[in-house]
C-alpha cells in the first residue's frame, strides 16, 4: 500500500466524523495552544531580561567585598573582610586582557542647581566607566582622568537630572551641589532609559573617592573589570584572584562573571518554563486519552470494515497502519489547530499589552507539533493492535 | 484447482462441540460453476470461509493450485485472499463513506499499485458492468442490485481465478437477484472458477455442479 494512500484512508475516516473528530482534537489543540502561548511568554520574558543585562556586554567580572561562603566553626581573627579600596581599583588594571576597571560607589543624595533641588542616585565611579558600559556622552566629557585618591570636584549628569535642573540650558560649566559639597558640571550623559525598573538618566556620576567621603564609606560597594572580547574568562577571574589574595592576604572577595550571573538567571527562567509547559502537558495528556478512546470506539464501529479489509488481502500490519495512521492524523490536526490558537493568541497578547515581552520559536513550534503526534501514536497503539489482531471472519460477522 | 482431503472444522461452543465440517473431500476443476445447498448449520458457509482462507480447518490438507495453503503464514494468506480469491457478500460490505469507485478501488489500494493504473483497471470494470454513470455516488445512493454489482466488480478487480459468492442474492429483489446471478455467470463464462452459496433453488440449479451438504458433510454431488 503507497503511504499517500494510508494517509487518504486514515483521513477519509476521519472526515467522516468530522464533528466527532474536530471535537475529539479539541484537547490536544487546547494542550498544544497552551503550551505555545505560555512557552512563548515564558521565552519572551527571558530573552527580555536576558537583554536588559547583556545591554552592558558579557565580558564583565563583579568584583564584590566580603566571600560569599559558610563556615562550620567561628574563623575568629583571621576572618576579617578588608575592604576594597581605590588602590585595590588601580593594581587590576595590571592584570591581562584587562581593558578597564571601574570602581563603583552608589547612594543617594540631594543635588541643588540652578535653585532646585532633587534627589537622585548617586554614583561614585572611575573615568573608565562610559567605554566599559557602553554609555554615551551627550556634552562634553566624562569624569577626567585624575588621580584617584585626590581628584577634582567634577560633575557628570544623567540626561533626566540635566533636564530636571536645567531644562534646554547648557548645564556645562555649571555649579551644583551634591550633598551639599560643591561640584562643577563638566559632561551629561545621552538617555539610557530604565533597566530593570532604575532610571539610568536620573543620576549624577563624580569621582570615586569623592563619593567614598559623602556616603562615609570605608571601601568601594563593587569592582567591575572588563575584559578583551574572547578572552578566557577563567584566566581572567584567576589574575583578579592572585592580584587580591596578595594584596589582602586572603580571599576575603567574591568574583562573579557575567556569565555566572546569566547562568542563574537563565535556570531560573528555565524552571518557570518548565512549569507552565507542564501544565499545557497536562490538556495534552488530556487530549491524548480523549483521541484514545474515540480510537476504541471507531474501531468497534468499523469491525466489519476490519474483517472485509482482512478479506480483499490486508495484512494485519495493513490494518495497524490504517488506524494508527487515523490516531496521528486526529493528534496532527489537533496540534496544528493549537499552534493556530497558541501563536494567534501570542501575537493577539503582544498586540494588547505591547510591554509584554512575547517570542515563539520555531523550534518551539516544531517540538509543539512533533509532540502532538507522539501523543497519537501513543494513543493510537492499543486500538490499532486490537484492530489488527481481529480474526477476519469473526470481523466480518461484526454488525 | 482445489483439492480438499480430510477436512474437518470443529467450534467450541460452550462445552460442546460442534462438528461443522466432517471429513470433507472435494476436487473442484478451473472454470467450473459451482452451486452449495443445504439446511441452516450444515456447514455451507463453512467451507466457503475455508475454501476462502478466513477460516482454518482444524485438521486436512487444502491445496489451491497445488500449493499447500493450511500451513502459509497469516501474512501469506492475506496476500493469497488478495490475489486469488474475490468474495462477494450477501450484506454487499460496502465501505460506506467511500464511493463506489474507490470501494472497487479498495483491493488495488491495499496491493499498492500506483493511481493512474488503478483508474484505468475501475473504469474498465465499472464499464462492462454498466455503472460508469454510478462511479461518484457513494452506497447509499445505490439500489441493492448496483450495489451488489459494485461489490462484485471489486472481488474481481484483481483478477482472481476464484470467486466465492455467500448469498449473493438473498439480500435482493427476485430481478435484481437474476441480474446479479447473470453478472457472476458471465464471470464464470470468462473462466473464473465459481462457487455458490445459496439457499434459493432456482439460484442453486443454475450451476453446472450441485453440491447438497446436510450436517458437514456432502451429500449430494450433482453435474449437469
Amino acid at each position: 500500500m503507497l503511504s499517500r494512500d494510508f494517509i487518504g484512508f486514515s483521513l477519509s475516516s476521519v472526515m467522516a466524523h468530522r464533528t466527532r473528530s474536530i471535537l475529539t482534537t479539541m484537547g490536544i489543540a487546547v494542550g498544544i495552544a497552551a503550551v505555545v502561548l505560555l512557552t512563548s511568554i515564558g521565552e519572551g520574558v527571558n530573552r527580555f531580561v536576558l537583554a536588559e543585562f547583556t545591554q552592558f556586554g558579557t565580558n564583565i567580572v563583579a568584583i564584590n567585598p566580603g566571600k560569599v561562603t559558610t563556615f562550620g566553626a567561628p574563623t575568629g581573627v583571621f576572618n576579617t573582610v578588608r575592604p576594597l579600596s581605590l588602590e585595590d581599583s588601580d593594581a587590576l588594571n595590571k592584570i591581562p586582557y584587562v581593558t578597564s576597571v571601574v570602581p563603583v560607589v552608589q547612594g543617594n543624595a540631594e543635588v541643588e542647581g540652578q535653585g532646585r533641588t532633587r534627589r537622585t542616585m548617586v554614583y561614585g565611579v572611575g573615568s573608565q566607566f562610559p567605554g566599559a558600559f557602553k554609555f554615551g556622552v551627550a556634552a562634553g566629557g566624562f569624569l577626567p582622568d585624575d588621580d584617584p585618591r585626590a581628584p577634582r570636584a567634577y560633575a557628570v549628569l544623567g540626561s533626566k537630572l540635566k533636564n530636571e535642573l536645567f531644562g534646554e540650558a547648557n548645564a556645562l560649566g555649571e555649579r551644583i551641589r551634591v550633598g551639599g559639597d560643591r561640584y562643577r558640571v563638566v559632561g551629561y550623559m545621552q538617555s539610557k532609559g530604565q533597566v530593570l525598573g532604575f532610571d539610568l538618566d536620573d543620576t549624577v556620576y563624580i569621582p570615586a573617592a569623592r563619593a567614598l567621603d559623602l556616603f562615609g564609606r570605608e571601601g568601594l560597594m563593587e569592582i567591575d573589570v572588563l575584559y578583551a572580547e574572547g578572552a578566557p574568562a577563567e584566566e581572567v577571574v584567576a589574575g583578579v584572584n592572585r592580584v587580591l589574595i596578595s594584596r589582602h592576604g586572603g580571599e576575603d572577595f567574591t568574583v562573579t562573571t557575567q556569565q555566572q550571573m546569566l547562568d542563574v538567571l537563565g535556570s531560573v527562567l528555565g524552571v518557570l518554563t518548565f512549569a507552565v509547559g507542564a501544565l499545557g502537558g497536562i490538556s495534552l495528556l488530556v487530549g491524548g486519552v480523549g483521541i484514545l478512546t474515540i480510537m476504541i470506539i471507531a474501531v468497534r464501529e468499523r469491525t466489519s470494515e476490519i474483517g472485509l479489509l482482512r478479506a480483499l488481502g490486508a495484512t494485519r500490519q495493513q490494518i495497524l497502519r490504517v488506524f494508527l495512521g487515523e490516531a496521528v492524523i486526529l493528534s496532527a490536526l489537533g496540534g496544528l489547530m493549537g499552534l493556530a490558537l497558541g501563536i494567534g493568541g501570542a501575537w493577539l497578547l503582544h498586540f494588547l499589552i505591547p510591554a509584554m515581552p512575547v517570542h515563539t520559536p520555531v523550534s518551539y513550534i516544531l517540538m509543539a507539533e512533533a509532540m502532538a503526534v507522539v501523543i497519537g501514536l501513543a494513543a493510537g497503539v492499543t486500538p490499532a493492535r486490537r484492530a489488527a489482531a481481529m480474526e477476519p471472519l469473526e470481523a466480518l460477522r461484526a454488525e | 484447482m482445489i483439492t480438499l482431503e480430510g477436512i474437518n472444522r470443529i467450534f467450541q461452543v460452550g462445552d460442546q462441540q460442534v462438528h461443522a465440517l466432517d471429513d470433507i473431500n472435494l476436487t473442484i476443476q478451473p472454470g467450473e460453476y459451482l452451486s452449495l445447498m443445504g439446511p441452516s448449520g450444515s456447514g455451507k458457509s463453512t467451507l466457503l470461509n475455508i475454501l476462502g482462507l478466513l477460516d482454518k480447518p482444524t485438521s486436512g490438507r487444502y491445496l489451491l493450485e497445488g500449493r499447500e495453503i493450511t500451513s502459509l503464514s497469516d501474512d501469506e494468506q492475506a496476500t493469497v485472499r488478495g490475489e486469488k480469491i474475490g468474495f462477494v457478500f450477501q450484506f454487499f460490505h460496502l465501505v460506506p463513506r467511500m464511493s463506489a469507485f474507490e470501494n472497487v478501488e479498495l483491493p488495488l489500494v491495499l496491493a499498492g499499485m500506483a493511481p493512474s493504473v488503478r483508474r484505468e483497471r475501475v473504469n474498465v470494470i465499472l464499464e462492462q458492468l454498466g455503472l460508469m454513470d454510478r462511479a461518484h455516488h457513494r452506497p447509499d445512493q445505490l439500489s441493492g442490485g448496483q450495489r451488489q454489482r459494485i461489490a462484485i466488480a471489486r472481488a474481481t478487480i484483481m483478477k482472481p481465478s476464484l470467486l466465492l459468492a455467500d448469498e449473493p442474492t438473498g439480500n435482493l429483489d427476485s430481478r435484481s437477484g437474476t441480474d446479479v446471478v447473470e453478472v457472476l455467470e458471465k464471470l464464470n463464462a470468462g473462466g473464473i472458477t465459481l462457487v455458490v452459496v445459496t439457499h434459493d433453488g432456482q439460484v442453486g440449479k443454475r450451476a453446472g455442479r450441485r453440491l447438497r451438504m446436510v450436517d458437514g458433510a456432502i451429500v449430494k454431488d450433482e453435474r449437469g
